[in-house]
This record gives structure tokens, sequence and C-alpha cells, in this order.
């Protein structure tokens, strides 16, 4: 255990940057987990003779068009688009994982059928099949994670595809098979872990993307309805106001979209580098 | 005659690491006259391919020469400058390397890339280079040069990559060509072809060669001096003949001890005691054979991988397959293994068949713990996220109910200890552990479920020759104390000839010759046989011929 924290201290203190990206990570969890402790103000509580109040000490972020706390609506919002970019992207890896490992270990018919399949989808553009998906499911946030987890699929098939295909054929595949594995209990206990490292990189970047794509879907209006605190109605609803001058409401949401999409893809090359064995001596 | 053609002196070189700097020359001198060969051999880690980069100005940016000198026609080039380095480069000297098909540019044919050469350090027309370029194709014996200029390097085979890597190197005409492990990955009858043409050229035009090579019998066939690298040092130097007949320095000497000849056995590999008596007593009448392979076939889609291959093996005996690549020894060892289908052929282990199972149902037969395999490459062999104990114990968790963990723990540490691994490296990961201790892993791991047949897919191709010595001895040893039967496949005859009684000869997947190992290697009977054997460098003092 101990030596795990020496190599994840090693890692971080080699590679500011990847030690910021953790860090932000965390202050994001942090945050979503204790956001009515954290959070000044009610949310959703409207407040109208306050309204468009620009940022002070009072209202850090300022407060919008019914006088709600936008500090606190950002805080609250942290829990929605991460709840929906985690189950997503936990949802997809663990489908396109055992799906896209089974393709390249079996190959053949499974693989050829299952690569088409793949290519099809990847074909549409991704944002819209998952308004469509939403649209035609229906709104709610577990649509969401549905539609957005479904546009990720085929970035792990085929990710898990290539990296299994490239061990299948090693010794300690064989190995294994010669110790008595089956084929199932190769690709589970011995090809998975070790695909693992290199698809940690893809979840990271991937949390990113499905955040974006959560707030892009609610600030079209599909998903998530008003009044519930979240980053993509926030920019939505202050875009109207943008002319007026009152630019807080659009910037702060903003902001902290675009900083958390940036932790998640900076944090992936230090995921693997942590992962992954061979970085340990 | 003048000065040197190239002189090392007292050469430093430090790469830096992660745990720290790690000086991997550490003070070595070499002088090299005009047209004269000299051999660097030593076994990894040694420096020797290190101070061959150095000397061309090919080491990353983690390595740097931190004391010494090189000279090359008196002129100090160590540290010459990128423009200084592009005239030495191609024109003075030139480097072939290990690995050619890797070394060529993938999507550019053969006669572009040296035609590239040629007009990187000529004034000359493409027509022109491209002449040029078919004439060193002729120069460097190419199948068909006209119709293989215009061919990319997937086409070639890895014998006529070299080819063409020689036909760069030598395009500029250069001084000096360093030759680092040329044909190493290459089999033996092309070795021989290859090694053979690059001395003739370089003599021929009265180049200088060093050749850098673990294989002591290369660098006495083909050199005139040789220089024994250990651990930075050039440890001995001399003329070949001298210093492979009377070796001065103990690292030599084990050095040489430990390469396989055409008389040496097991025991003369490693100094130690004499080998336990086989435990073989003569199979009773009644009892059936350990294998018999009844015409086997394994046809790939447009190949015939396997074509009729039949055999037996008693109960305790070891029997060699030697082939090179394309014969079908792999496969063989594979289907053996029930790890892939034949595609006709019976297999029938210890009195049952066992070809019917299908390869992906064979890990619920009862026959699976019987037979085990020990891999080329250890390092491919283990999983990179288990434990060397983890290792050995997966089988014995798979196939061996064991009653408790203790019971498992004290298995797994018996069969470490039998492969001479000490307990304090089970804890360690692959990545942890050297060449050497990963083959024992491996080996470990094979004799934990008590197998009865053992099949050995070339277990020592990828280690040291010092550490394949080791090997091979505590192989022996196993089968010797266990009763073992061994099916060892290789593409080393010598390897073979020691560790196995029976040997078959494989060609393009088929027999060509098979009988008892001391009779089949002093009297060959197929002329394929024959040629194999009389490729195989060697440094036996009787059969050295001097070099004219």
């Amino acid at each position: 255990m101990s030596a795990t924290l020496r190599h994840v201290g090693w890692v971080l203190r080699g590679n500011p940057v990847t030690a910021a990206a953790a860090a932000g990570a965390t202050l994001l969890l942090f945050v979503a987990f204790f956001a009515p402790w954290l959070a000044p103000y009610d949310p959703i509580a409207s407040n109208v003779p306050n309204a468009l109040q620009p940022p002070s000490a009072a209202h850090w972020a300022g407060t919008d068009q019914l006088g709600r706390d936008v500090f606190s609506r950002i805080l609250y919002g942290t829990r929605v688009d991460l709840a929906i970019a985690f189950s997503a992207v936990s949802l997809s890896f663990a489908i396109g994982a055992v799906v896209g490992s089974f393709c390249g270990y079996v190959g053949g018919a499974l693989d050829r059928v299952v690569g088409r399949l793949v290519d099809v989808l990847m074909a549409f553009p991704l944002f819209v099949l998952a308004m469509a998906l939403v649209a035609a499911l229906g709104n709610s946030i577990e649509n969401i994670i549905l539609a957005t987890a479904f546009i990720n699929l085929p970035f792990y098939i085929r990710f898990a595809r290539a990296e299994v295909n490239v061990r299948r054929n090693l010794g300690w595949v064989e190995a294994a098979r010669a110790s008595g594995d089956s084929d199932l209990s190769v690709v589970l206990r011995f090809l998975l872990p070790n695909v693992l490292p290199a698809m940690a990189v893809q979840i990271s970047l991937n949390l990113g993307w499905a955040i974006l794509n959560a707030a892009g879907l609610s600030f079209i209006g599909l998903g998530i309805t008003p009044p519930t605190p979240e980053w993509g109605i926030m920019v939505a609803e202050g875009a109207r106001f943008i002319t007026s001058g009152h630019w807080w409401l659009v910037a702060f949401p903003g902001l902290a979209l675009m900083l958390s999409v940036l932790c998640f893809n900076l944090l992936g090359d230090g995921l693997r580098d942590i992962l992954d064995p061979r970085m340990r001596t | 005659m003048t000065g040197p053609l190239l002189e090392v002196e007292d050469l430093h070189i430090r790469f830096s690491t992660r745990r720290g700097p790690v000086e991997a020359v550490r003070g070595i001198s070499l002088r090299l006259a005009p047209g004269e060969t000299l051999g660097v051999v030593g076994e990894s880690g040694s420096g020797k391919s290190v101070t061959a980069y150095a000397v061309t100005h090919l080491l990353d940016r983690a390595g740097s020469i931190t004391q010494g000198r090189i000279r090359f026609r008196g002129r100090d080039i160590t540290r010459a400058g990128r423009h200084e380095l592009r005239e030495l480069r191609g024109s003075a000297m030139s480097m072939i390397f290990q690995n050619p098909r890797g070394a060529l540019n993938p999507i550019r044919t053969v006669g572009r890339q040296i035609a590239d050469v040629l007009r990187a350090h000529n004034a000359i027309t493409a027509r022109e280079a491209r002449e040029r370029a078919l004439d060193l194709l002729r120069a460097v014996l190419i199948r068909d040069p006209k119709g293989n200029l215009d061919a990319y390097p997937h086409e070639l085979s890895g014998g006529m990559c070299q080819r063409v890597m020689i036909a760069m190197a030598i395009a500029c005409e250069p001084a000096l060509m360093i030759a680092d492990e040329p044909t190493t990955g290459l089999d033996v009858t092309t070795q021989k072809t290859v090694m053979d043409l690059l001395a003739r050229i370089t003599a021929e035009r009265g180049m200088a060669m060093i050749l850098i090579t673990h294989d002591l019998g290369l660098a006495a066939q083909y050199c005139r001096r040789v220089a024994v690298m250990e651990r930075g040092l050039v440890v001995e130097e001399g003329a070949a003949a001298r210093l492979f007949q009377a070796p001065d320095h103990p690292y030599t000497r084990r050095l040489i001890a430990a390469s396989p000849t055409r008389t040496s056995t097991v025991a003369d590999l490693v100094e130690g005691d004499a080998p336990p008596p086989p435990r073989r007593a003569p199979r009773a009448p009644g009892t059936p054979l350990l294998l018999e392979v009844q015409g086997l076939f394994k046809q790939y889609a447009r190949t015939r991988a396997v074509d009729d291959v039949s055999f037996t093996l008693e109960p305790g005996e070891s029997l060699g397959l030697v082939g090179e690549s394309g014969s079908g020894k792999s496969t063989i060892s594979r289907l053996i293994c029930r790890l892939i289908d034949a595609t006709a052929g019976e297999i029938i282990f210890d009195g049952q068949s066992i070809a019917a199972t299908p390869a992906r149902h064979f890990h619920k037969a009862p026959q699976r713990r019987d037979i085990q395999i020990v891999f080329q490459d250890p390092t491919d062999s283990l999983n990179p996220r288990f434990s060397a104990f983890d290792s050995i114990a997966h089988p014995l968790r798979r196939l061996d109910r064991l009653p408790s963990e203790a019971a498992l723990r004290a298995r797994v540490e018996e069969c470490a200890e039998r492969c001479g691994l000490p307990r304090e490296l089970l804890d360690r990961f692959p990545h942890q552990l050297s060449g050497g201790q990963k083959a024992r892993v491996g080996i470990a791991r094979a004799i934990a479920t008590r197998p009865r047949l053992l099949v050995l897919d070339e277990p020592t191709a990828a280690l040291d020759v010092s550490v394949q010595a080791v090997i091979l001895k505590l192989l022996d040893d196993l089968r010797r104390e266990d009763g073992l039967g061994y099916l060892f496949v290789s593409h080393d005859l010598n390897v073979v000839r020691m560790m196995c009684e029976r040997t078959i000869v494989l060609r393009q997947g088929r027999i060509v010759e098979q009988g008892p190992s001391a009779a089949l290697f002093a009297a060959p009977q197929a002329a394929y046989t024959r040629e194999l054997l009389a490729a195989i460098p060697h440094f036996d003092p009787e059969a050295m011929r001097e070099p004219a």
C-alpha cells in the first residue's frame, strides 16, 4: 500500500500538470458531494427584488434574473453534471471494454459484425444522435445518461479491441490457457486488467467530453429542465442577458464547465503512468 | 600504411535514468587499422552497442560521452557538429543494424532508398542513382535485382532486407562498416550467406569492419581480432585464434565454456557436479507410449504449416524438433499442447486420443495438467500484472485443488527453489526480474502441476549464453530427476544435440530426417541437415581456418 502511495507521489512530483489536474478533479468531487453544506444560498429559491446583481461580497458570482445566487447554483450544478458524466462513462466503459475485448480476442465473424456496427454508429454526428435519443426516450436524467453512454460506446469497443488484439498471442495468454483457463477467464482475468491502464486515459478524456455533452444537451433544452441548477441550463438562460451586459450569468458557469473538462483531460496522462505496473520500480 | 582508421581512447558513456546515472561504458580503448576486422563480443548490458552508437553519434539524449576521445583518420570527432557528421556518415562510416526490416522505410521501394543514400552524398541524377542502386543490388546478390529494385521491404525476406541494408551501407564506399548484430533473428543458413557476403564485400573494397555480436562463433569465424566486453569494460582483446584457444581473462573463459559447440555436453557448459543419473527404465511391455502423433496436418489460409508429421515419445524421453523459421516447429508444439486445433491427424497421449477435444474446451480435459509448455520469450510469457508467485501459483489454482493456501504457498516455493529462484524474488513483478529469472519463473510455472510432458518452445533463444547454459543445466536436471518427457523445440542444433536423445529435423512442415541425436549429428543423411550443420558458426580450434 505504501509502495502504491510512493509511486503515486513520484508520478505527481515529476508531473506538476497532472498534480494540478488531480487536485482540480478532487476539488470537483468534493464540491459535488458537499454542495448542500458549501452553498451559501438555496439554489432554487428566487428573490426577485435582488435580481441581476453583479458579483459582490454577498454574491460572489452575482445573481440571476430571478435573484438566485449564481455561485450556489454552480456548486449544485457540479453534482448533476458529474453524476451524469460518471454514470455514462462507467456504463460505456463496462460494456465497451467487455464487448471490445471479446471481439479482439475471438476475432472472426463476431469481430467483423461488431466492427461494422461500430463503424455505422461512428458515421453519425454523435451529438445529433444523442439529441435524437433523448428526444425519443424522453426528457429525464436517466435518458441523458443512456444517450451519452451510447454515443461513447464505439470508442471503448474499438480501443479495447485494438489493445486486446495485440496481446492475444503473447506467451502469457497462451500460458494462461495451458494453465487451464477458459477463453472467458483469459479475457476477463488476464486481458482486461492489462488493457486498463491504457483505457484509463480514454476514461478520463471521456469524462470531460461527457460533461460537455450533458451540458450541451440541456443547453439546447433537452434533458434536464429548469429550475434544476445545471451548468448547461445556466449558460442557456444567461445567454439571453448577455447583450444587456449581465456577463456573470454566462461567464461563471461557462468557466466551471471549461475548467472541469480541462481537469479531466489533463488527468488522463497521469493516470496512465499511475496504473501501469511497469512504471514502478 | 598510415595511422589507424579509428581510435577510441578511454571512452566513458553515462546514461541518466530514474534511479540516477548509469555508467554504460567505463573507459574502453580500441584501435582499428584500415581494412581490419574487429569483433566486439559481450552479453546484454556489456556496452558493446552503446560504444558503436557513440562512434557514429547515434546515442539518444539520455546518453552522453563523459570522458575520452574518438578519432577517425586522426581527426577528433568526439564532439563533431552536425555538418561534420553528415559528411562522415555514409561516406566515411556506415552502420547496419539488427532487425533489417525495422531499419528500412516500409513505404519506399528499396531501389529508391538506396538511391536516396547515393544522392545525399553525390551530385548525380535520379537515373544514374537508379543504375548504381541496381549495381549495388547485384553486388549483394539479391535474387532478381531488376525486379526487386521496385519491391517494398515487406515483400522481401529478412535475409534479403539485410542485403538491402548492406547495399545501402556500402553505397558510398565508406572506409568503416559497423555491423550491430547483423544476423540476429535470421536463420542459420541465411546468417551464413549474409555473413559470407559481408566478409567478401568488405575484403574486396578494403573496408574495415566492426562486428558487434553476442555469438562467439560468429566473431571467431569472421573477425581477425576480437575484443570481449563485460559491464562496460574490454576485459580481453587479441587475435581471434589466440583468444579462443587460450583465453586469459576468467570472463572470456566462462563465456567460451558456456557457448555450446559441436562436442560439448550440458555439464561442460557450467562448472558443477555431474548430472544425476536418469531415472528412466525401459518401458514395460503393454504400457502405452507417452505421446504418439500420427499424420498431423495444420492448414492456414494458403500455407500448410504442418504437413503429415508423425512421431512418438517414450515416457521420460527427450525429443528435439529443429528447423528454421517456417518449418512448423512452433505450430507443432502448440498442436501438442492443445492450444490450437489440427486440421487432421491424431495425437495420442498416454494411450488416449486428445486430438478430438477442441482446443477451446481442452482446459477442462484431465490431461491439461499433464502437458505444459515453456515459452520462448521469458518477458512475453509472464503476465505483467502477476507477481512471480501468482504466475507460478496460477496453474495450481486452476488445475490442482490444493487443500489450503498454505499448501499452495509450500508448493510454489518448492517449485521456485527447484528452479533456482530465491524466495524473496517471488513477490516481484516481471519487469523487476532479469531475463534469466523470468525464464526460471516460466519453468517453475510449467512444472508446478507436475506434468508428464513438457513442451519447450525455444526456451533459451532470448537469453545470453551464460544464462542459457544455466537454464539448460536446470532443464536437464529436472528431466533426469522427475522422469519428464521433453519435446524440445529449437533452431539451435547444438542445444538440441545436447538436450535430446532423439532429434527430428523439419523443413516447411515436413520431417526431413529423424534419429538418435548422436548419430544424426555425426553422420547426417539428408542434404538439408548437412547444410544446417555446416552453417553453424564455430570456434573449435581444429575446425577454425586461419583467414587468408
